[in-house]
Protein backbone atom coordinates (compact mmCIF):
# COMPACT_ATOMS: atom_id res chain seq x y z
CA UNK A 1 0.00 0.00 0.00
CA UNK A 2 1.13 3.26 -1.04
CA UNK A 3 1.82 5.62 2.13
CA UNK A 4 -0.12 8.73 1.47
CA UNK A 5 1.35 10.34 4.98
CA UNK A 6 5.25 10.17 2.73
CA UNK A 7 3.70 11.37 -0.54
CA UNK A 8 1.97 14.63 0.93
CA UNK A 9 5.58 14.78 3.05
CA UNK A 10 6.73 15.29 -0.48
CA UNK A 11 4.89 17.80 -1.61
CA UNK A 12 5.05 19.83 1.32
CA UNK A 13 8.73 19.82 1.25
CA UNK A 14 9.44 20.69 -2.47
CA UNK A 15 7.19 23.48 -1.66
CA UNK A 16 8.91 24.25 1.66
CA UNK A 17 12.81 24.10 -0.21
CA UNK A 18 12.09 26.09 -3.11
CA UNK A 19 12.81 23.21 -4.88
CA UNK A 20 10.98 21.92 -7.75
CA UNK A 21 10.16 18.50 -8.45
CA UNK A 22 12.68 16.38 -9.88
CA UNK A 23 12.77 16.99 -14.11
CA UNK A 24 11.84 20.46 -13.83
CA UNK A 25 14.68 23.33 -14.80
CA UNK A 26 17.53 24.33 -12.54
CA UNK A 27 19.44 27.04 -13.01
CA UNK A 28 22.28 26.34 -10.08
CA UNK A 29 23.72 25.44 -6.74
CA UNK A 30 25.03 27.57 -4.19
CA UNK A 31 27.23 26.05 -1.39
CA UNK A 32 27.51 27.77 1.70
CA UNK A 33 31.20 26.23 3.35
CA UNK A 34 32.12 26.95 6.65
CA UNK A 35 35.65 26.82 7.87
CA UNK A 36 37.87 27.36 10.78
CA UNK A 37 38.94 30.64 9.17
CA UNK A 38 35.92 32.10 7.27
CA UNK A 39 33.27 31.26 5.19
CA UNK A 40 33.27 31.04 1.52
CA UNK A 41 30.30 31.09 -0.83
CA UNK A 42 30.59 28.62 -4.49
CA UNK A 43 28.74 28.88 -6.96
CA UNK A 44 28.13 26.58 -10.09
CA UNK A 45 25.88 26.39 -12.80
CA UNK A 46 23.40 22.73 -13.21
CA UNK A 47 26.74 21.38 -14.92
CA UNK A 48 28.71 21.91 -11.75
CA UNK A 49 31.62 21.69 -13.99
CA UNK A 50 32.32 25.25 -13.27
CA UNK A 51 32.59 27.06 -9.54
CA UNK A 52 32.79 30.48 -8.79
CA UNK A 53 34.46 30.96 -5.14
CA UNK A 54 33.95 33.88 -3.11
CA UNK A 55 36.14 35.87 -1.07
CA UNK A 56 36.02 34.77 2.72
CA UNK A 57 33.46 36.29 4.81
CA UNK A 58 34.27 36.81 8.46
CA UNK A 59 37.71 36.12 7.74
CA UNK A 60 39.83 34.87 10.38
CA UNK A 61 36.78 33.29 12.58
CA UNK A 62 35.56 29.93 12.94
CA UNK A 63 32.23 29.27 11.03
CA UNK A 64 31.02 26.56 12.54
CA UNK A 65 27.62 26.29 10.25
CA UNK A 66 26.04 28.33 7.74
CA UNK A 67 22.44 27.29 6.48
CA UNK A 68 19.94 29.27 3.97
CA UNK A 69 16.39 29.11 4.76
CA UNK A 70 14.62 26.76 2.68
CA UNK A 71 11.44 29.11 2.41
CA UNK A 72 13.99 32.05 1.27
CA UNK A 73 17.13 30.91 -0.32
CA UNK A 74 18.31 34.47 -0.32
CA UNK A 75 18.08 34.34 4.09
CA UNK A 76 21.25 32.47 4.78
CA UNK A 77 22.35 32.46 8.61
CA UNK A 78 25.70 32.35 9.65
CA UNK A 79 26.96 30.62 13.27
CA UNK A 80 30.51 33.30 13.95
CA UNK A 81 32.74 32.37 16.75
CA UNK A 82 36.12 33.28 18.57
CA UNK A 83 37.85 32.13 21.54
CA UNK A 84 38.77 35.70 21.45
CA UNK A 85 35.37 37.54 21.11
CA UNK A 86 32.50 34.34 21.74
CA UNK A 87 29.68 33.72 19.82
CA UNK A 88 27.80 36.01 17.04
CA UNK A 89 24.81 35.47 14.56
CA UNK A 90 25.22 36.73 11.47
CA UNK A 91 21.98 37.28 8.85
CA UNK A 92 22.16 37.94 4.84
CA UNK A 93 18.90 38.73 3.15
CA UNK A 94 20.77 38.72 0.17
CA UNK A 95 22.17 35.46 -0.48
CA UNK A 96 25.16 35.80 1.28
CA UNK A 97 26.35 39.58 -0.84
CA UNK A 98 25.94 41.41 2.84
CA UNK A 99 25.59 40.37 6.33
CA UNK A 100 24.28 41.66 9.50
CA UNK A 101 25.26 40.81 12.81
CA UNK A 102 21.73 39.87 14.81
CA UNK A 103 21.46 38.87 18.39
CA UNK A 104 24.18 36.71 20.31
CA UNK A 105 22.70 36.60 23.93
CA UNK A 106 22.30 32.29 24.00
CA UNK A 107 21.12 32.75 28.04
CA UNK A 108 20.12 29.46 29.37
CA UNK A 109 16.52 29.41 30.89
CA UNK A 110 16.36 29.69 34.65
CA UNK A 111 18.94 28.56 36.99
CA UNK A 112 21.61 26.29 34.52
CA UNK A 113 22.52 23.09 37.07
CA UNK A 114 25.57 20.96 36.07
CA UNK A 115 26.25 18.65 33.91
CA UNK A 116 28.80 16.09 33.87
CA UNK A 117 32.40 16.63 33.48
CA UNK A 118 34.95 14.41 31.81
CA UNK A 119 35.70 13.04 34.81
CA UNK A 120 32.27 12.71 36.30
CA UNK A 121 32.17 15.19 38.44
CA UNK A 122 29.25 17.76 38.32
CA UNK A 123 30.21 20.95 35.97
CA UNK A 124 28.36 24.06 35.55
CA UNK A 125 26.16 24.19 32.44
CA UNK A 126 27.93 27.14 30.28
CA UNK A 127 27.15 28.55 26.91
CA UNK A 128 30.14 28.43 24.45
CA UNK A 129 29.36 28.30 20.85
CA UNK A 130 26.67 27.74 18.37
CA UNK A 131 27.64 24.55 16.55
CA UNK A 132 24.49 24.16 13.64
CA UNK A 133 21.77 26.38 12.63
CA UNK A 134 18.70 24.88 11.10
CA UNK A 135 15.72 27.39 9.32
CA UNK A 136 12.22 26.61 9.63
CA UNK A 137 11.23 24.31 6.36
CA UNK A 138 8.75 27.24 6.07
CA UNK A 139 9.27 30.76 7.60
CA UNK A 140 12.48 32.63 7.42
CA UNK A 141 12.02 34.29 10.62
CA UNK A 142 11.89 30.94 12.61
CA UNK A 143 15.21 29.12 13.29
CA UNK A 144 16.94 26.88 15.37
CA UNK A 145 20.65 26.70 17.14
CA UNK A 146 22.05 23.80 18.49
CA UNK A 147 24.72 24.72 20.94
CA UNK A 148 27.64 23.98 23.44
CA UNK A 149 26.79 23.44 26.38
CA UNK A 150 23.98 21.42 24.75
CA UNK A 151 20.63 22.81 24.49
CA UNK A 152 18.23 23.64 22.00
CA UNK A 153 17.28 27.65 21.46
CA UNK A 154 14.90 29.32 18.87
CA UNK A 155 14.61 32.51 17.54
CA UNK A 156 11.12 33.68 15.73
CA UNK A 157 12.31 36.88 14.64
CA UNK A 158 14.89 36.15 12.36
CA UNK A 159 17.57 35.98 14.88
CA UNK A 160 17.10 39.23 16.90
CA UNK A 161 16.63 37.50 20.41
CA UNK A 162 17.01 33.83 21.30
CA UNK A 163 14.81 31.15 23.96
CA UNK A 164 16.23 27.98 25.10
CA UNK A 165 13.83 25.27 24.80
CA UNK A 166 14.46 24.06 28.04
CA UNK A 167 12.56 21.26 28.34
CA UNK A 168 15.55 19.40 26.33
CA UNK A 169 18.01 20.43 29.11
CA UNK A 170 15.39 20.01 31.62
CA UNK A 171 15.26 16.47 30.57
CA UNK A 172 15.33 13.99 33.49
CA UNK A 173 19.30 12.56 32.49
CA UNK A 174 20.57 16.04 31.72
CA UNK A 175 22.70 16.39 35.11
CA UNK A 176 24.34 12.74 33.61
CA UNK A 177 25.33 14.28 29.82
CA UNK A 178 28.64 14.35 29.29
CA UNK A 179 30.85 16.23 26.86
CA UNK A 180 32.36 14.06 24.15
CA UNK A 181 35.88 15.27 22.75
CA UNK A 182 34.46 18.11 21.36
CA UNK A 183 32.74 19.30 23.96
CA UNK A 184 28.86 18.73 25.12
CA UNK A 185 27.90 20.05 21.91
CA UNK A 186 23.88 19.62 20.50
CA UNK A 187 24.95 19.50 16.97
CA UNK A 188 22.06 17.95 14.57
CA UNK A 189 18.61 19.19 14.44
CA UNK A 190 16.14 17.41 12.04
CA UNK A 191 13.11 19.11 12.15
CA UNK A 192 10.14 16.54 10.25
CA UNK A 193 8.34 17.99 7.26
CA UNK A 194 5.07 16.22 8.12
CA UNK A 195 4.96 17.33 11.64
CA UNK A 196 6.49 20.56 12.69
CA UNK A 197 5.37 19.99 16.53
CA UNK A 198 8.08 17.01 15.93
CA UNK A 199 12.18 17.32 16.05
CA UNK A 200 15.14 15.32 16.36
CA UNK A 201 18.04 16.66 17.77
CA UNK A 202 21.68 14.54 18.35
CA UNK A 203 23.71 15.90 21.23
CA UNK A 204 27.29 14.31 22.01
CA UNK A 205 27.39 12.63 24.26
CA UNK A 206 24.24 12.18 25.40
CA UNK A 207 22.69 10.35 21.80
CA UNK A 208 19.32 11.67 20.29
CA UNK A 209 16.35 13.40 21.68
CA UNK A 210 13.17 13.82 20.23
CA UNK A 211 10.06 16.12 20.54
CA UNK A 212 6.24 15.57 19.79
CA UNK A 213 5.30 19.09 21.03
CA UNK A 214 7.51 21.33 19.29
CA UNK A 215 10.08 21.20 21.56
CA UNK A 216 7.93 21.70 25.39
CA UNK A 217 8.58 18.07 26.35
CA UNK A 218 11.72 15.56 25.33
CA UNK A 219 12.43 12.20 25.46
CA UNK A 220 15.47 10.26 24.50
CA UNK A 221 15.81 7.85 21.29
CA UNK A 222 18.73 5.75 21.99
CA UNK A 223 16.90 2.31 22.23
CA UNK A 224 19.02 -0.41 19.96
CA UNK A 225 22.17 1.59 20.24
CA UNK A 226 25.40 -0.06 21.90
CA UNK A 227 28.58 2.13 22.67
CA UNK A 228 31.51 0.30 24.38
CA UNK A 229 33.83 2.60 26.46
CA UNK A 230 30.70 3.48 28.76
CA UNK A 231 29.43 1.89 31.69
CA UNK A 232 26.36 0.25 30.52
CA UNK A 233 26.46 0.05 26.22
CA UNK A 234 22.81 0.15 25.97
CA UNK A 235 21.81 3.16 28.65
CA UNK A 236 19.36 5.51 27.84
CA UNK A 237 22.20 7.86 27.23
CA UNK A 238 25.58 8.51 27.01
CA UNK A 239 25.96 7.67 23.17
CA UNK A 240 28.15 9.61 20.97
CA UNK A 241 25.82 9.66 18.04
CA UNK A 242 28.04 12.20 15.60
CA UNK A 243 25.32 12.99 12.66
CA UNK A 244 21.44 12.34 11.54
CA UNK A 245 20.23 12.07 8.33
CA UNK A 246 16.72 12.07 7.24
CA UNK A 247 14.70 12.09 3.00
CA UNK A 248 12.06 14.19 3.57
CA UNK A 249 9.41 11.92 1.67
CA UNK A 250 10.03 9.39 4.94
CA UNK A 251 10.29 11.26 8.11
CA UNK A 252 9.96 8.00 10.38
CA UNK A 253 13.14 7.00 8.88
CA UNK A 254 16.41 8.25 9.85
CA UNK A 255 20.11 6.97 9.37
CA UNK A 256 22.77 7.60 12.11
CA UNK A 257 26.67 7.69 12.47
CA UNK A 258 27.41 7.28 15.81
CA UNK A 259 30.68 7.60 16.93
CA UNK A 260 30.81 3.52 16.12
CA UNK A 261 28.40 1.95 13.65
CA UNK A 262 26.05 3.37 11.21
CA UNK A 263 22.65 2.90 12.29
CA UNK A 264 19.34 3.06 10.82
CA UNK A 265 15.88 3.15 12.17
CA UNK A 266 12.31 3.04 10.49
CA UNK A 267 10.20 4.10 13.25
CA UNK A 268 11.19 7.82 14.23
CA UNK A 269 13.91 6.57 16.24
CA UNK A 270 12.22 4.72 18.81
CA UNK A 271 14.74 1.94 17.96
CA UNK A 272 17.96 1.70 15.92
CA UNK A 273 19.46 -1.26 13.98
CA UNK A 274 22.89 -1.27 12.96
CA UNK A 275 23.61 -0.96 9.44
CA UNK A 276 27.71 -0.93 9.27
CA UNK A 277 28.02 -4.21 6.69
CA UNK A 278 30.73 -4.70 4.73
CA UNK A 279 32.16 -0.96 5.46
CA UNK A 280 36.03 -1.23 5.92
CA UNK A 281 35.29 0.76 9.54
CA UNK A 282 32.28 1.87 11.23
CA UNK A 283 33.57 5.23 12.83
CA UNK A 284 32.83 8.37 10.89
CA UNK A 285 31.44 11.69 11.08
CA UNK A 286 29.69 12.62 8.18
CA UNK A 287 26.26 10.85 6.83
CA UNK A 288 23.91 12.17 4.19
CA UNK A 289 20.65 10.54 1.93
CA UNK A 290 20.36 11.34 -1.95
CA UNK A 291 17.69 13.71 -2.81
CA UNK A 292 15.50 11.22 -4.75
CA UNK A 293 16.70 7.56 -3.57
CA UNK A 294 15.34 7.18 0.45
CA UNK A 295 17.42 4.20 0.33
CA UNK A 296 20.53 5.40 -0.83
CA UNK A 297 23.20 6.90 1.88
CA UNK A 298 26.83 8.26 1.81
CA UNK A 299 29.23 8.23 4.85
CA UNK A 300 32.98 8.58 4.52
CA UNK A 301 34.30 6.28 7.04
CA UNK A 302 37.28 7.41 9.13
CA UNK A 303 39.66 4.61 10.57
CA UNK A 304 39.38 5.24 14.23
CA UNK A 305 38.59 7.56 17.28
CA UNK A 306 42.30 7.48 17.87
CA UNK A 307 43.45 8.34 14.39
CA UNK A 308 40.85 10.46 12.91
CA UNK A 309 41.58 10.06 8.77
CA UNK A 310 40.49 7.65 6.46
CA UNK A 311 41.66 4.13 6.39
CA UNK A 312 45.10 3.40 4.32
CA UNK A 313 45.72 6.44 3.10
CA UNK A 314 42.42 6.33 1.02
CA UNK A 315 39.43 9.24 0.48
CA UNK A 316 36.85 7.04 -0.38
CA UNK A 317 32.64 7.76 0.34
CA UNK A 318 31.03 4.68 0.82
CA UNK A 319 27.43 4.58 -0.71
CA UNK A 320 24.71 2.05 0.05
CA UNK A 321 21.78 1.69 -2.35
CA UNK A 322 20.10 -0.70 -0.04
CA UNK A 323 19.84 1.55 3.10
CA UNK A 324 22.39 0.27 4.61
CA UNK A 325 24.21 -3.12 5.14
CA UNK A 326 25.52 -3.04 1.26
CA UNK A 327 28.18 -0.38 0.76
CA UNK A 328 30.39 0.38 -2.29
CA UNK A 329 33.22 2.35 -2.53
CA UNK A 330 33.31 5.37 -4.67
CA UNK A 331 36.43 6.23 -5.45
CA UNK A 332 37.07 7.75 -9.24
CA UNK A 333 38.22 11.54 -8.36
CA UNK A 334 39.24 11.30 -4.75
CA UNK A 335 42.93 10.71 -3.64
CA UNK A 336 43.70 7.06 -3.03
CA UNK A 337 47.11 7.22 -1.36
CA UNK A 338 48.46 10.10 1.32
CA UNK A 339 45.53 11.11 2.32
CA UNK A 340 44.96 11.92 5.66
CA UNK A 341 42.64 14.41 6.49
CA UNK A 342 39.20 13.98 7.99
CA UNK A 343 35.01 14.79 7.06
CA UNK A 344 33.53 16.46 10.05
CA UNK A 345 29.66 15.76 10.82
CA UNK A 346 28.21 19.10 8.93
CA UNK A 347 30.45 18.99 6.10
CA UNK A 348 28.79 16.69 3.46
CA UNK A 349 25.74 17.85 1.97
CA UNK A 350 23.55 16.86 -1.39
CA UNK A 351 21.79 19.03 -4.00
CA UNK A 352 18.29 18.09 -5.25
CA UNK A 353 19.13 18.31 -9.21
CA UNK A 354 17.84 15.51 -11.35
CA UNK A 355 21.43 13.74 -11.19
CA UNK A 356 22.00 14.51 -7.45
CA UNK A 357 25.06 16.19 -6.58
CA UNK A 358 27.18 15.13 -3.47
CA UNK A 359 29.08 17.47 -1.81
CA UNK A 360 32.08 17.31 0.95
CA UNK A 361 35.06 18.89 2.71
CA UNK A 362 37.76 17.78 4.13
CA UNK A 363 39.80 19.29 7.37
CA UNK A 364 42.56 19.90 4.80
CA UNK A 365 40.63 22.38 2.87
CA UNK A 366 39.81 20.28 0.03
CA UNK A 367 35.68 20.66 -0.88
CA UNK A 368 34.87 18.08 -3.50
CA UNK A 369 31.82 17.78 -5.65
CA UNK A 370 29.89 15.09 -7.25
CA UNK A 371 27.52 15.38 -10.33
CA UNK A 372 26.34 12.01 -10.37
CA UNK A 373 25.53 10.79 -7.06
CA UNK A 374 28.70 10.02 -6.77
CA UNK A 375 30.29 7.96 -9.02
CA UNK A 376 32.80 10.30 -9.61
CA UNK A 377 34.24 13.74 -8.04
CA UNK A 378 36.15 16.50 -8.62
CA UNK A 379 37.41 19.06 -6.26
CA UNK A 380 35.98 22.56 -6.00
CA UNK A 381 39.06 23.96 -4.58
CA UNK A 382 41.79 22.86 -2.74
CA UNK A 383 43.07 25.13 -0.33
CA UNK A 384 40.50 26.71 2.08
CA UNK A 385 40.73 26.49 5.56
CA UNK A 386 40.23 23.47 7.12
CA UNK A 387 36.31 22.94 6.40
CA UNK A 388 33.63 22.50 9.68
CA UNK A 389 30.69 22.07 7.03
CA UNK A 390 29.36 22.45 3.80
CA UNK A 391 25.58 22.87 2.97
CA UNK A 392 24.08 23.49 -0.75
CA UNK A 393 21.34 25.20 -1.71
CA UNK A 394 19.70 24.15 -5.11
CA UNK A 395 18.68 27.65 -6.74
CA UNK A 396 15.66 27.97 -8.74
CA UNK B 1 36.07 62.28 25.13
CA UNK B 2 37.20 58.79 25.41
CA UNK B 3 39.50 57.19 22.79
CA UNK B 4 38.85 53.51 22.51
CA UNK B 5 41.34 51.63 20.43
CA UNK B 6 39.99 47.87 19.48
CA UNK B 7 41.40 44.82 18.08
CA UNK B 8 41.32 44.59 14.39
CA UNK B 9 38.06 42.10 14.53
CA UNK B 10 35.87 43.94 16.44
CA UNK B 11 36.49 47.08 14.00
CA UNK B 12 35.73 45.13 11.24
CA UNK B 13 32.62 44.21 13.12
CA UNK B 14 31.57 47.56 14.33
CA UNK B 15 32.62 48.83 10.61
CA UNK B 16 34.95 51.42 12.12
CA UNK B 17 38.13 52.55 11.42
CA UNK B 18 41.17 53.76 13.75
CA UNK B 19 39.73 54.74 17.24
CA UNK B 20 36.60 54.89 18.46
CA UNK B 21 35.55 57.93 20.65
CA UNK B 22 33.13 58.37 23.20
CA UNK B 23 31.42 60.96 25.21
CA UNK B 24 30.77 59.88 28.89
CA UNK B 25 28.15 60.94 31.52
CA UNK B 26 29.69 60.65 34.72
CA UNK B 27 33.21 59.47 36.28
CA UNK B 28 35.01 57.59 33.39
CA UNK B 29 35.10 53.97 34.53
CA UNK B 30 35.58 50.46 32.22
CA UNK B 31 32.07 49.74 32.74
CA UNK B 32 30.95 53.01 31.39
CA UNK B 33 33.11 52.95 28.45
CA UNK B 34 32.06 49.76 27.44
CA UNK B 35 28.92 50.16 28.29
CA UNK B 36 28.67 53.54 26.12
CA UNK B 37 30.81 51.26 23.57
CA UNK B 38 28.04 48.14 23.41
CA UNK B 39 25.48 51.39 23.19
CA UNK B 40 26.96 52.99 19.93
CA UNK B 41 28.24 49.73 18.48
CA UNK B 42 25.45 47.27 19.77
CA UNK B 43 27.36 44.49 17.36
CA UNK B 44 30.14 44.52 19.91
CA UNK B 45 27.96 42.96 22.89
CA UNK B 46 29.38 39.51 24.17
CA UNK B 47 32.73 39.80 22.29
CA UNK B 48 34.07 41.82 24.85
CA UNK B 49 32.41 40.70 28.21
CA UNK B 50 30.20 38.37 28.63
CA UNK B 51 26.34 39.24 28.35
CA UNK B 52 25.18 37.75 31.17
CA UNK B 53 28.09 37.95 34.02
CA UNK B 54 29.76 41.02 32.60
CA UNK B 55 32.65 39.63 33.22
CA UNK B 56 35.79 40.60 30.58
CA UNK B 57 36.09 37.68 28.37
CA UNK B 58 39.30 35.30 29.06
CA UNK B 59 41.59 36.11 26.01
CA UNK B 60 40.77 40.16 26.38
CA UNK B 61 43.23 42.39 28.39
CA UNK B 62 42.24 46.21 29.12
CA UNK B 63 46.13 48.18 29.02
CA UNK B 64 46.45 51.65 28.83
CA UNK B 65 48.79 53.98 29.95
CA UNK B 66 50.89 51.56 30.05
CA UNK B 67 49.60 49.52 32.40
CA UNK B 68 47.54 46.65 32.53
CA UNK B 69 43.97 47.57 33.68
CA UNK B 70 42.52 43.86 33.13
CA UNK B 71 41.93 43.63 36.84
CA UNK B 72 41.02 46.65 38.05
CA UNK B 73 37.43 46.82 39.19
CA UNK B 74 35.54 47.55 36.70
CA UNK B 75 34.15 50.58 38.57
CA UNK B 76 37.45 52.27 39.33
CA UNK B 77 38.37 55.18 38.21
CA UNK B 78 40.04 55.34 34.85
CA UNK B 79 43.92 57.30 34.49
CA UNK B 80 43.21 60.64 33.77
CA UNK B 81 45.27 60.68 30.71
CA UNK B 82 42.59 58.51 29.36
CA UNK B 83 39.79 60.49 30.84
CA UNK B 84 41.06 63.65 28.79
CA UNK B 85 41.72 61.62 25.52
CA UNK B 86 45.75 62.24 26.09
CA UNK B 87 46.03 58.20 26.02
CA UNK B 88 43.87 55.59 24.19
CA UNK B 89 41.78 52.94 26.56
CA UNK B 90 42.92 49.92 24.75
CA UNK B 91 40.95 46.49 24.54
CA UNK B 92 44.10 44.09 23.46
CA UNK B 93 43.54 40.00 22.30
CA UNK B 94 45.72 37.85 23.29
CA UNK B 95 48.43 37.06 20.53
CA UNK B 96 47.90 33.25 20.82
CA UNK B 97 45.93 30.51 18.38
CA UNK B 98 46.62 29.26 15.15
Amino acid sequence: MRDRTAENAEVVFCENRVEPRKGALMSGVRLLVGTRKGAFVLTSDENRERWDVSDPSFAGWEIYHLKGSPADPNRLYASQSTGWFGQLIQRSDDGGKSWQPMGNKFEYDGVPGTHQWYDGTPHPWEFARVWHLEPSLDDPDSIYAGVEDAALFRSNDGGGTWQELSGLRGHGSGSSWAPGAGGLCLHTIVLDPRDPERIFVAISAAGVFRTDDGGKTWRAANRGLHSGGIPDETAEVGHCVHKLAMHPSRPDVLFMQKHWDVMRSDDAAESWQEVSGNLPTDFGFAIDVHAHEPETIYVVPIKSDSEHYPPDGKLRVYRSRSGGNEWEALTEGLPQKDCYVNVLRDAMAVDSLDSCGVYFGTTGGQVYASADAGDTWAPIVRDLPAVLSVEVQTLP
Amino acid sequence: MIRVLLPTHLRTLANVQGEVELELEGEATQRLVLDALETNYPMLRGTIRDQATQQRRAFLRFFGCGEDLSHDSPDAPLPDAIVTGAEPFMVVGAMAGG
